[in-house]
């Protein structure tokens, strides 16, 4: 073996390595920001499926829930057509461990365009802002809703 | 209402696919790797090329499949990137091996293999027995005390050897292992449901002074129990890397669950000073200090047992590798004592430079991201501070011995995660990453869906 061919075997190894780390990289980014939006095909196969009854404006609906307080602070889900329940039941979406959280405390699910939060009999309450929750109420985006410790809001 | 419940979920992606090419590029790279040592060293390609990168890559493939049928949902980053650097290491282990050098005799890329193969079917047979991680939470105790009785058994008489100083391994005949690796995953579990049960009495009660809260002094019980067990371990076992790990790990999974600076600042008060009046009072842990800040020194350097001499190899080669190194097989990484297990990240900067360490320290780096993103995205407390614990340990570990070699930090017997031969830190590390890759599924998975409320048929759906 040459010198010269075994200095570039040695240069494209390196190249390959690193070639490696940075697709790596590219994958995460990829599913970092694909996490919100669905794989295109099942995207292209919800679209035409949807309602087309639906003129309601885009813009101000909510598009992510973010936990704003408490010990699950930072995390965030993204909001779809399904309902989201919070307690300390383990089947619950937002699954919070919290002596003053009810198993099922609260529910909030869309409505015509709306978010709605539902109180589901729980001990301790539900407050969006500062009042308590008594019956199904809309939800305005970056308006607290504590449940227990834990403190979420809806985002754009 | 019923459009509502028919409309399909926007799911994060599984990317099976890309999980796939990432894997086959891994595999491919390793190949390379030994073409490269053989064409190198004796001008041809490898006759062990095909079997190695074939059993590697069957290897791979099979945890690739038993993942994506057992854990759809898990990363897919995490497996492609363990693959790398374990392959990456069996390059190096084959490349010392070739060499005549008596020092070398012990290393073996066939047994390394081996182990990686057993590493792999732990890592499924984890995947296929623990179906739901948070089982684990019901075992907190039981973890709790096979981590420390896996810790103390090499002080067991007639059970525990001493090997080159330090008293970590347990032997049956021929056969040794290292029980600290192993309990550490235990004492993670541990650590992990005990802090979900406490965090609040923890977290809460205290009270402010200056600018940190300080906690109650009752409750420093655990941290201190878990710092007499770190410091017995360096005393007794002369194991400065596990005790460092150990209590490491507990502190920063304290402060996960709390979120309070204070517990971190008491940690690593209380380590320092463990370790500062162990150095004082015997003569192997002091020994370690002194190497460490004059390396350079004759009298250590010449010194027969516990001297400089390994660190300084080490450095010197990694200068004589520079910045793209001097290319695989062409060095002479031979020359450091244990390269093939404690030294390999020296061996391998010797032959790829400072571009390949930075690769490989990157893939650490990925590796740790992904499961600190797993232990973001998990729903619940518990997931939370098993996958923070997890991928910590493993950046720790990371950090410790390469800091280790490069004598930026007192030199530890720990091994480069699954670079370094021997067995059973390669097996603990696949069951480490097995857990990972199970908790990451739980936590990718796509939310379960509320029962509706509506109709008479309840549709329940995970």
């Amino acid at each position: 073996m040459s010198e010269l061919t075994l200095l570039l075997i040695r240069l494209a190894f390196l190249a390959v390595l690193w070639f490696f780390v940075i697709a790596a990289v590219g994958v995460i980014r990829t599913d970092l920001f694909g996490s919100r939006t669905a794989p295109a095909g099942a995207r292209k196969a919800a679209k035409p499926a949807k309602p087309v009854a639906k003129p309601k404006s885009k813009k101000g609906e909510p598009r992510q829930l973010i936990v704003t307080g408490g010990p699950l602070q930072g995390t965030t889900i993204d909001l779809t057509e399904t309902p989201i329940t919070i307690g300390r039941a383990n089947d619950a979406t937002l699954v919070v461990t919290d002596d003053y959280a009810s198993s099922r405390h609260a529910r909030l699910f869309p409505q015509d365009g709306q978010w709605i939060v539902e109180d589901l009999g729980s001990t301790n309450g539900t407050y969006l802002d500062r009042s308590k929750v008594t019956r199904p109420t809309p939800v305005p985006l970056g308006v607290p809703i504590r449940v227990g410790k834990t403190v979420i809001e809806l985002r754009k | 209402m019923s459009e509502v419940a028919v409309s399909p979920v926007p799911m994060p992606a599984k990317r099976r696919g890309a999980q796939l090419i990432m894997l086959a590029l891994a595999v491919l790279i390793v190949m390379g790797a030994y073409a490269n040592v053989g064409l190198a060293m004796d001008g041809q390609v490898p006759a062990g090329m095909l079997t190695y990168g074939l059993s590697l890559g069957g290897l791979m493939l099979a945890a690739y499949l038993v993942l994506a049928k057992f854990a759809p949902w898990a990363d897919p980053l995490i497996l492609p990137l363990v693959t790398l650097v374990n392959g990456l290491g069996l390059v190096m282990i084959y490349r010392l091996e070739q060499s005549d050098l008596v020092g070398m005799a012990g290393a073996s890329a066939t047994s390394q293999i081996i182990m990686t193969g057993i590493g792999v079917v732990l890592f499924a047979v984890t995947l296929l027995v623990l179906r739901d991680h948070r089982t684990l939470q019901r075992l907190t105790y039981t973890a709790g005390l096979v981590g420390v009785v896996l810790l103390v058994s090499p002080l067991v008489p007639g059970l525990g050897k001493e090997i080159n100083g330090a008293r970590i391994w347990i032997g049956f005949g021929s056969a040794t292992i290292q029980p600290a690796e192993f309990a550490k995953i235990a004492l993670v579990i541990f650590f992990a449901g005990y802090l979900v049960a406490k965090r609040d009495v923890l977290a809460l009660a205290g009270r402010r002074l200056l600018f940190i809260d300080l906690p109650r002094a009752r409750d420093l019980g655990p941290v201190l129990i878990t710092w007499a067990v770190a410091i017995g371990v360096l005393v007794l076992q002369k194991d400065l890397g596990s005790s460092l790990l150990l209590f490491g790990g507990f502190v920063v999974m304290l402060y996960v669950a709390t979120q309070r600076t204070s517990w971190v600042l008491i940690g690593i008060l209380l380590f320092v000073g463990g370790a500062f009046l162990a150095g004082q009072l015997f003569s192997h842990v002091g020994d370690r200090f002194d190497v460490w800040l004059n390396p350079t020194s004759n009298e250590y350097y010449e010194r027969q047992y516990g001297g400089s001499y390994q660190i300084m190899q080490g450095l010197f080669g990694l200068g004589a590798g520079g910045i793209l190194g001097t290319g695989l097989g062409q060095g002479h990484p031979d020359l450091i004592p244990l390269a093939y297990s404690d030294f390999i990240f020296n061996a391998t900067g010797e032959e790829l430079g400072l571009t390949g360490l930075m690769a490989i320290l990157m893939i650490y780096a990925l590796i740790v991201e992904r499961g600190l993103r797993t232990s973001l995205a998990a729903r619940d407390p518990y997931s939370k501070l098993l996958a923070g614990g997890l991928s910590f340990i493993l950046a720790w570990q990371v950090f410790i011995i390469v800091g280790g070699v490069t004598n930026l930090i007192p030199l530890t017997g720990l091994v480069t995660p699954f670079m370094s031969q021997g067995g059973s830190a390669l097996l603990a590390n696949w069951i480490l990453i097995a857990l990972l890759v199970r908790t990451s599924d739980a936590a990718r998975r796509p939310p379960p869906q509320a029962i509706q409320n509506e109709g008479l048929t309840q549709v329940f759906q995970r």
